[in-house]
């Protein structure tokens, strides 16, 4: 496992099978959770694909009413828990370890037990859709006194499992949040301060601690809630003494920040793709590491901004509305540093170069309705219809899975060791665009006439922008083959990638792709300056010419 | 910053950091339920169910007392050990351990003669949330004891092992803090 040579030799072990066990390397737990988190995106986006087929016509055609309310609550609850935080928990596994030039990360078993639970909670939920009376048909905010109803009256039924897939989904993020925040704070390379650290690195440690703060207020949530579905409790029951607007609440305090959760890692990639792209420094490197904090310590006393409809105090909403709009300081400081950052640049424009921009694009908008959302009289005319709907899939499908794929296409190589194919990538890029804007552009008119979300029949006035989001939704559904097939194309027969492909500067561009099992090994390399040194000719770390030298001879002798 | 050691196995250094992130994210789910108790307090017509007039207090003040006095027993035992008296850690952690089982003790006592339960209102359910959620903390925290017992019987085991120690009472003083403020919520503060 130890590697004598310096720079370390490419690693021995590549058989199949360990992406299949109990691994405790960071770089094959990363690979399972990419690997797993798109098995469910396949299904969440089958079940986007069946409701965006019953909207395309007014009346409800397709599937039973009762179903369609089962098929987007599971939808929302697969894409959040089952896709964007594992491919992310996948993202940070592979990166933070490689970027700050650490082993593994300070907990590898932690870090396996957390990857596992995640096949586990995802079979509870898929299995919630062949239990009687079929899954959790509440929304994926599950509120009460809708997700306290059992009809039927099993002791299992389809929102208590939710619940229970839920609630591990968090003691799975704990575990994982408890061990990227312990690795970036306690095993980062020699001569790398936190000013030294790659933005990545700062957003996931950011993201991370919110996890910490934020999902217990969930699960304890959850856990009443559990108690009041199947222990007949009544903590959100009005006529027992209790009150459902505290669960709103409690889910709030962590689902609002679980967005930036998402969103952050997203800047981080942003902010580490521009720069390699544009062949220039990131403007305002420190700025933006701090800008990730204060969205933090904003992102926590913003909750109530979800809840203006539900009779709350007069004083909550003002206060709400403030902080909300205050977020968006923070946030324009970034893109603003990244518009910087392009500004006269030598644009390369590469799949990975295209995706961030068109996440960029998307996240402007997405940012433009938010601000609108944030304001009190614009929400509660607004709540509840298709408006919401679209801000929210500007953030996470417009913004947050484009670069997620900017991510996947930049770093495969350095983690699979072979290239993916251009072409296919700019086919991918392109379908993506043209599908997520034709899909979730047509929901702000939507909203804004009334049309109401979770609704299988609508009024025929709104017939003609829900045929067009219909067709943008399969547009983006076939957009997602170009993608898999250069994936499993380029993995299987990909020509061979160099160690640097892209020139981009970081440590784990200065191991060799794929890099050995673990990493540096003893010879971290010690780092003598701050990222994104695009064009200034300066080394990042000490010896980086001999490394460099010796990578490619070694990968020439291959 | 020092080279990080490489292995790929945990890093027991680690293992305190990686304890006490835990803590704090754990006392967020106190927080929770202590803020919706204290919401649902403030906002209940009738705050307790028919034919229950309030909680005795006497009882769970002896077991305050008790737990109290446990986290400075268990203070003790880590003295005893960083002066490296092994018998004198055993005495006061076994002693700790004792007292933290009289909690639990008292708390079934207390519990059995009770004339409300789970479904007796928000009343009956934060009570029992609160109060079973905190005392499976005080199991957890023994169990947590007895195992770093048995370990310090395990020749060897204290060459770089008090970590598991330090955060077993780190642990303990935590559930002792909880259970501070769990009884000025529940029991001091019984008038609505």
């Amino acid at each position: 496992m130890t590697s004598a040579t310096f720079p370390p030799s490419p690693p021995e072990n590549t058989s199949w099978s360990r992406y299949f066990s109990f691994n405790t390397d960071a770089k094959v737990i990363g690979i399972q959770y990419i690997v797993t988190a798109f098995f469910f995106f396949l299904i969440g986006g089958l079940l986007a694909m069946i409701i965006r087929g019953e909207l395309i016509t007014p009346p409800a055609d397709l599937v039973d009413r009762t179903v369609y309310n089962g098929i987007y609550t599971m939808h929302g609850t697969i894409m959040l828990f089952l896709f964007i935080f594992p491919v992310l928990n996948g993202l940070n596994n592979l990166l933070i370890p490689t970027m700050i030039g650490a082993p593994d990360m300070a907990f590898p078993r932690l870090n396996a037990v957390a990857f596992w639970l995640v096949p586990i909670f995802g079979a509870l939920l898929i299995g919630s859709f062949f239990v009687p009376g079929g899954p959790a048909y509440s929304g994926w905010w599950s509120y009460p006194p809708v997700s306290t109803q059992n009809p039927l009256g099993h002791f299992i039924n389809g929102q208590g499992l939710w619940i229970t897939a839920v609630a591990l989904s968090g003691v799975s993020s704990i575990m994982g949040a408890l061990n990227f925040v312990t690795t970036i704070l306690r095993m980062r390379a020699p001569g790398m301060g936190f000013f030294r650290m790659p933005v990545f690195c700062w957003t996931a440690l950011a993201a991370q601690s919110l996890q910490l703060i934020g999902l217990p207020a969930l699960t304890g949530g959850a856990v009443m809630l559990l108690m009041d579905l199947s222990f007949g409790t009544s903590f959100y029951q009005p006529e027992g003494g209790g009150d459902p607007v505290l669960y709103q609440h409690f889910f709030w305090f962590y689902s609002h920040p679980a967005v930036y959760v998402i969103i952050l890692p997203v800047f981080g990639i942003f902010s580490e793709l521009f720069p390699v792209y544009s062949r220039k420094p990131l403007f305002g490197y420190v700025y933006v590491c701090l800008a990730s904090f204060i969205i933090v310590a904003l992102g926590l006393v913003v909750w109530v901004h979800h809840m203006f409809p539900s009779g709350v105090a007069q004083w909550m909403r003002n206060f709400f509305m403030f902080s909300t709009m205050l977020i968006a300081v923070p946030t324009g400081v970034k893109v603003f540093a990244w518009l910087g950052t392009i500004w006269r640049g030598k644009l390369r424009l590469t799949t990975p170069m295209l995706f961030c921009l068109g996440g960029l694009f998307n996240f402007v908008f997405a940012g433009i309705t938010g601000i609108m959302l944030a304001t009190v009289p614009v929400d509660i005319h607004v709540s509840n219809t298709y408006f919401v709907v679209g801000h929210f899939h500007y953030v996470i499908y417009g913004a947050a899975v484009m670069g997620i794929f900017a991510a996947i296409y930049h770093w495969f190589p350095k983690f699979i060791g072979r290239m993916p194919y251009e072409g296919l990538g700019k086919v991918h890029f392109l379908l993506t665009f043209i599908g997520a804007n034709l899909n979730f552009l047509p929901m702000h008119p939507l909203g804004l006439m009334g049309m109401p979300r979770r609704v299988s029949s609508y009024d025929p006035e709104f017939a003609f922008w829900n045929v067009l989001a219909s067709l943008g939704a399969f547009l983006l559904g076939v957009s997602i083959i170009p993608f898999l097939l250069n994936m499993v194309s380029s993995w299987v027969r990909g020509p061979k990638a160099p160690h640097n492909p892209w020139n981009a500067i970081g440590l784990e561009w200065l191991l060799p792709s794929p890099p050995p099992e673990d990493n540096f090994g003893e010879h971290v390399p010690t780092v003598i300056a701050r990222p994104y040194g695009y064009g200034t000719g300066e080394p990042l770390v000490e010896h980086q010419a001999e490394i460099e030298n010796q990578l490619t001879l070694q990968e020439a002798s291959a | 910053m020092t080279a990080t050691p490489h292995l790929n196995t945990e890093h027991p250094k680690h293992n305190l950091t990686g304890f006490i992130i835990f803590l704090c994210s754990e006392s967020v789910i106190f927080l929770a339920f202590f803020s919706g108790f204290a919401l649902l307090k403030t906002a209940a017509l009738n705050w307790l169910p028919p034919g229950v007039e309030g909680l005795e207090w006497r009882t769970p003040l002896l077991n305050t007392v008790v737990l109290i006095s446990s986290s400075g027993t268990i203070w003790l035992a880590e003295r005893c050990m960083s002066k490296g008296n092994l018998m004198g850690f055993r005495a006061f952690w076994l002693l700790t351990m004792a007292l933290g089982a009289y909690f639990l003790y008292g708390q079934a006592v207390e519990w059995s003669g009770l004339q409300f339960g789970l479904t007796s209102g928000v009343f009956g359910g934060t009570f029992y949330l609160l109060t079973g959620f905190h005392g499976l903390h005080v199991a957890t925290g023994v169990f947590l004891m007895g195992l770093m017992l048995v370990k310090s019987f395990i020749p060897q085991n204290y060459v770089g092992g008090e970590q598991g120690v330090q955060a077993t009472s780190l642990f303990w003083h935590f559930v002792d803090v909880i259970w501070i403020i769990l009884f000025v919520l529940i029991y001091v503060w019984q008038r609505s």
